[in-house]
């Protein structure tokens, strides 16, 4: 069988560190194309789940695959952008760009992807030069630059402030709707997960569980102040302030539950 | 005057004092000449000691001994200091020893390596070898494990084997630790050839020293030690111009009080 280039399938993944339980049974499945928001509790587990798709990490038990393909490790198909934009302090702009290429590709793609970003004119800046949201932007090109089927993302606009994060937000979307990149996005912001993607996890605190699933089926592009947004906020946020206040006991079954809250 | 000339010239404010006062001092007899004789007296003797020839023979020697010894041990320590710094297997099977070794002061080996070495050129360039060696290894595997793991981590989401882990982020980033360590290994290179020019020798700066002391001229002392003072100090420019020209995309404190924006000043988003 043959999948889509750039879906994922995650089944029953369990992951622990020493004695601390991170991941208790997560199965998701991504569709090629698609933009999955994972929300949750702060130290869920929800970044550990995001490694161990990179193969930056192994599971305890549970399958992960690209396309039918076991995840053993980083795969060039598979792009990441961190949390901090992590650039070579001691490589230009286009050269952190072209980290992940082959060496003596011609730089045309490098040029390609500075355009995109709006960077044209720092190919060859050195990053000490770059305001924050400069760099996360040039973080962005860089994982982007090998063409991947899959770009995860670990709360990538965190560190920078709202109107950055608007913009590079609105740039994300104008790649994925160029390159139909697949993605999942690890975010502590519901509005910011409701404005990107299709699909929203939200997962229970530690161990981490899918506790529910919210669609987002709003037709791009979307205005951050609709009011089918809102509404679906308060169902995700219904959904996290159980799972902080305790409101509900979760059963501790570990079959993936079915609800899909918040569809309208 | 602009800030750089400023602080170029401010440098030579102290030396410039201290030998006017030196000059003063002995022109007006508080120290008899053949103790402490003026520096004229002192830039005199070297003089001579040029035209004559001696003079380029001792440095040139001196020199030389430096340079083969630090190269030597530096880039042994280099190698050694990056496999060591790589891999927590060969840490623990090498540092261990190299770290007992380190304590044993150099001079303790000198009667050792005149004993197998005889007195020529081979135990004093070992000598200042193992000088060289140890700053730039304990340098070399610190900043190896003082890299951010994040910026490895982005090597391994590449997939970068070791080897290109090593050369495309672990070495360019101990580099700047690398640089400090070669830097005080140079200042021990020129520590330890005067040891071993002062224990056995027919040429050099050390040599010049003993010959001064053993013929009561305090002339030839001074004027080796303001040589190995020179010296010293331009073969550290030599290794700061290099540092400059590595390390120029660092963004680290320049010791400037007031903020001053960085070539191609910062633009925001």
């Amino acid at each position: 069988m043959n999948g889509p280039a750039g879906s994922l399938r995650v089944d029953r993944l369990y992951k622990s560190f020493g004695s601390l339980d991170a991941l208790a049974g997560i199965s998701v499945n991504v569709e090629r194309g698609e933009i999955v928001s994972v929300v949750g509790p702060s130290g869920c587990g929800k970044s550990t789940l995001l490694r161990l798709i990179a193969g930056l990490d192994h599971p305890a038990s549970g399958s992960l695959h690209l396309d039918d393909q076991p995840i053993m490790g980083p795969s060039p198909r598979v792009g990441v952008i961190f949390q901090e934009p992590r650039l070579l302090p001691w490589l230009t702009v286009a050269k952190n760009v072209a980290f992940g290429l082959p060496r003596g590709k011609p730089d045309g793609r490098v040029m390609a992807l500075l355009r995109a970003v709006g960077l044209e004119e720092f190919a060859r800046a050195l990053p000490r030069q770059l305001s924050g949201g400069m760099a996360q932007r040039v973080a962005i090109a860089r994982a982007l630059a090998p063409r991947p089927e899959v770009l995860l993302l670990d709360e990538p606009f965190s560190s920078v402030d709202a109107f950055t994060r608007m913009h590079l937000q609105d740039l994300l979307l104008a790649i994925w709707q160029q390159e139909s990149t697949t993605m999942v996005l690890v975010t502590h912001e519901i509005d910011e997960a409701l404005y990107l993607s299709d699909r929203v996890l939200v997962l229970s605190g530690r161990p981490a569980r899918l506790r529910a699933e919210v669609r987002v089926e709003v037709a791009r592009p979307r205005d951050r102040r609709s009011a089918q947004l809102a509404r679906l906020k308060a169902g995700v946020l219904t959904e996290l302030y159980h799972e902080i206040g305790g409101g509900r006991a979760w059963s501790p079954s570990r079959r993936q539950p079915e609800v899909a809250a918040g569809v309208p | 005057m602009n800030a750089g000339l400023h602080r170029r010239l401010s440098a030579w404010v102290l030396p410039a004092l201290i030998l006017a006062g030196w000059e003063a001092a002995t022109r007006l007899g508080l120290f008899p000449a053949y103790t402490l004789p003026a520096p004229s007296t002192v830039l005199q003797t070297l003089y001579l000691e040029a035209r004559s020839g001696e003079l380029w023979g001792h440095i040139a020697a001196s020199t030389w001994r430096v340079v083969a010894g630090f190269t030597v041990g530096s880039a042994i320590a280099v190698a050694l200091g990056t496999v060591v710094g790589l891999s927590v297997g060969i840490e623990s099977f090498l540092d261990p020893t190299l770290q007992a070794i380190r304590s044993v002061p150099t001079l303790g080996w000198v009667p050792l390596l005149l004993l197998w070495m005889g007195i020529g050129e081979a135990p004093k360039l070992t000598l200042i070898a193992v000088g060289a060696f140890f700053p730039t290894y304990v340098a070399t595997t610190s900043g190896i494990r003082g890299i951010d793991r994040k910026l490895v981590e982005v090597g391994n989401v590449y997939g970068l084997n070791r080897l290109a882990l090593a050369r495309r982020i672990i070495l360019p980033g101990a580099l700047p630790s690398v640089v400090v360590g070669l830097r005080t290994g140079m200042g021990v290179a020129w520590l330890f050839v005067v040891m071993a020019e002062l224990i056995a020798a027919s040429r050099g700066l050390g040599f010049m020293l003993t010959d001064g002391r053993e013929n009561s001229r305090a002339d030839l002392i001074l004027g080796a030690i303001l040589l190995l003072a020179i010296l010293g100090k331009v073969s550290d420019g030599g290794l700061k111009w290099l540092e400059r020209r590595l390390l120029y995309w660092r963004d680290s404190f320049t010791g400037e009080t007031v903020a001053v924006a960085p070539p191609g000043a910062e633009v925001k988003a």
